[in-house]
């Protein structure tokens, strides 16, 4: 049955269904500008039904293994080998499928979305194949077992992200900020690849489990550990490493920035996947989980304070979209403080980690939202500074009413999911260390004033006679908006609901490195 | 000693490709540093690949000593690959700077700011 098919070769195909469709779009393309839509969507929804169907396999029998070229897909140690898995392996575990989760909405979402946002632009045709690329990037990093596999993924997406932020050219602008990102980018992958050469020399293994099963935290260790962390926090775009994010994000594509913040909350799931699973007993917790909580602390803080001063509509979500992730930072790094200690780590330590993992759907939800709406808004005014906007209420209701949502939801202000995790984080560090918590709260607090400000001069004021012609947004682009809209609801109304099904599996596979090792070696 | 060479060899090419980097403000030369990293990268790759006396994993007609475990040649062969697609993009996107700004300098390349 070409269901049980799937199913069994689900990670396979999440990454070969968007790859073949990226380099046959351009083929596809010559029959005309709707076939080649139609063919991008049917892709796009193929792998988000694998997506979620290897995602609800997952949370229901447990890690699965995929070995590429073996007779069997779960054969992760062929009998002749002593032991060692020799071939390319996909692990996903919950933490994966949670990502991938994230994935397939956002990917299809915004590709819906893209549809109508990009219908009056030149060369589509490359546009829908490094989308895809894109999708096929991040759907890697976060299924792969392998080290050097998460490399090659981590470069696939970089290029697609690098050559798509460059992608309107907008008198040069766009490929300054392209060219920052390829380079920033390329060094980043090339300090992981270094990182990787020094645990192959040591480890003689490219298998997380197995280098994770072997680890010693020799000083070489330590080295690849810094070499690691640095370079994934940097395409995370945590501060001091942010300078990159304002400028990417801002001149990308509106669509495109919506997926490059899934693209980066993918090298966040390899920090924590670092960290995590591949060293985990070995690391002395407290400093490191204490680095990561620094690190978290100032992206918050530093980032809101820089978007207060923002006049470009886009760079002021692009440095809230900084801030943001320093909550996940910090909510990961209260529960890797406290891994050493199990009696901390049941009471708070597991809690943080949900409310970070949590934050990380909740904010590709509503940022992506935020700059769906900013992209709309770009795309009927052809204005993006604050100054010159205004009196939008008017004429673009549902784009408002959509940009309240997001708005409300990132500000943490209750029913929408934002405070929902937020509130697991303030709950949780409160036990551990009260200041971060309020640190946390001042910055939501601003975060809130920054949006308020934001939605006064986009939407409010009377209607002005340049923006008289202005409509509501294509069809399209709302039901795109729609859905991710309808996500950052749902979620706030029913947090408890995806905490249990999604969000807890997901910290306790992050937690628990044994199970992790056990998935590929085998029992122990 | 003789066997650290090359190590050695990659961390000089990797300092001075981060010194052009950081000193050079002309973009092609920035570019040019950042290939000098990852072939340093490449080169203590293979460098790890080493073992004293073994031959090539090709199993024809082989005597029998210890062969050498491919996978760090693999991997410097796909990183290879990757570098001149991303060297290519870099300099494609540097050519589009110069058409635009009418200059590759990157003290001038400088409107994205705040």
């Amino acid at each position: 049955m070409i269901g049980d098919f799937v199913i069994q070769h689900a990670p396979a195909l999440l990454i070969a269904v968007p790859m073949l469709a990226a380099f046959a779009t351009p083929l596809v393309g010559r029959l005309g500008g709707a076939a080649r839509n139609a063919w991008v969507l049917a892709a796009m929804a193929a792998t988000s039904v694998i997506g979620v169907m290897l995602a609800y396999d997952v949370y229901t029998t447990g890690t699965l293994i995929y070995t590429f070229g073996a007779a069997a897909p779960d054969a992760a140690v062929p009998m002749d080998s002593g032991g060692i898995p020799v071939r390319i392996i996909f692990t996903v575990d919950a933490m994966s499928a949670f990502m991938v989760i994230i994935t397939a909405i956002s990917g299809f979402a915004v590709l819906l979305y893209s549809m109508a946002s990009e219908s009056r632009a030149s060369g589509r045709d490359g546009f829908y194949a490094l989308y895809l690329l894109l999708i096929v990037g991040i759907l890697g990093m976060v299924c792969t077992g392998d080290l050097f596999n998460f490399f090659v993924f981590l470069e696939i997406a970089s290029l697609a992200g690098a050559a798509l932020v460059a992608f309107r050219i907008d008198k040069g602008v766009a490929v300054e900020a392209g060219l920052k990102y390829a380079v920033i980018s390329t060094i980043g992958g090339l300090f992981i690849l270094f990182a990787i050469a020094l645990l192959y020399g040591q480890y003689d293994a490219l298998n997380i489990a197995v280098i994770a099963s072997r680890m010693q935290f020799t000083v070489l260790d330590e080295i690849a550990l810094v070499l690691l962390l640095s370079a994934l926090a940097m395409k995370a775009g945590a501060v001091p490493m942010h300078f990159w994010t304002p400028d990417a994000y801002s001149m990308a594509p509106s669509s495109i920035t919506a997926l490059l913040v899934v693209a980066s909350q993918a090298s966040l799931y390899g920090v924590f996947r670092v960290v995590f699973t591949l060293y985990s007993v070995t690391l002395d917790y407290a400093v490191i989980g204490w680095i990561v909580i620094v690190l978290g602390v100032l992206s918050m803080f530093v980032g809101v304070t820089m978007a207060l001063v923002q006049k470009d509509v886009k760079r002021l979500m692009a440095y809230h979209a900084v801030s943001q992730t320093g909550y996940m930072l910090l909510g990961l790094g209260v529960g890797l403080a406290v891994l050493g200690q199990p009696a901390a780590l049941e009471s708070f330590g597991l809690v943080a980690m949900e409310g970070g993992i949590f934050h990380i759907i909740n904010h590709a939800m509503y940022k992506g939202l935020l700059f769906l709406t900013a992209g709309a808004i770009i795309y009927r005014t052809g204005a993006r500074s604050l100054d010159k906007l205004g009196g939008l209420g008017h004429s673009m209701k549902w784009t408002m009413v959509f940009f309240i949502i997001g708005a409300l939801a990132i500000a943490g202000v209750p029913p929408f999911n934002g405070f929902a995790s937020k509130l697991l984080i303030y709950e949780s560090v409160f036990l551990f260390n009260p200041i971060l918590s309020i640190i946390a709260m001042v910055v939501s607090i601003l975060t809130l004033a920054s949006f308020v400000k934001v939605f006064h001069a986009i939407f409010m004021g009377p209607r002005q006679p340049e923006y008289a012609e202005v409509e509501e947004a294509p069809v399209p682009m709302l039901i795109g908006m729609g859905v991710l809209a309808a996500v950052v609801i749902a979620f706030g109304f029913a947090p408890q609901l995806v905490v249990d099904a999604i969000v807890a599996p997901a910290a306790a596979a992050l937690a628990n490195q044994g199970s992790y090792i056990a998935a590929v070696l085998g029992g122990v | 000693m003789y066997f650290d060479l090359p190590f050695i060899a990659a961390a000089v090419i990797a300092t001075i490709g981060i010194i052009t980097m950081l000193f050079r403000r002309n973009l092609v030369k920035m570019i040019m540093g950042l290939s000098l990293v990852e072939s340093s990268v490449n080169l203590f790759l293979v460098s790890l690949g080493y073992r004293t006396g073994a031959i090539a994993p090709i199993f024809t007609n082989a005597p029998s000593v210890r062969m050498a475990m491919p996978t760090v040649q693999a991997m410097t062969l796909t990183n290879i690959v990757i570098g001149i697609a991303t060297t290519a993009l870099l300099l494609s996107l540097a050519m589009v700077i110069y058409r635009k700004y009418g200059t590759v300098n990157a003290d001038d390349v400088r409107k994205l700011r705040g």
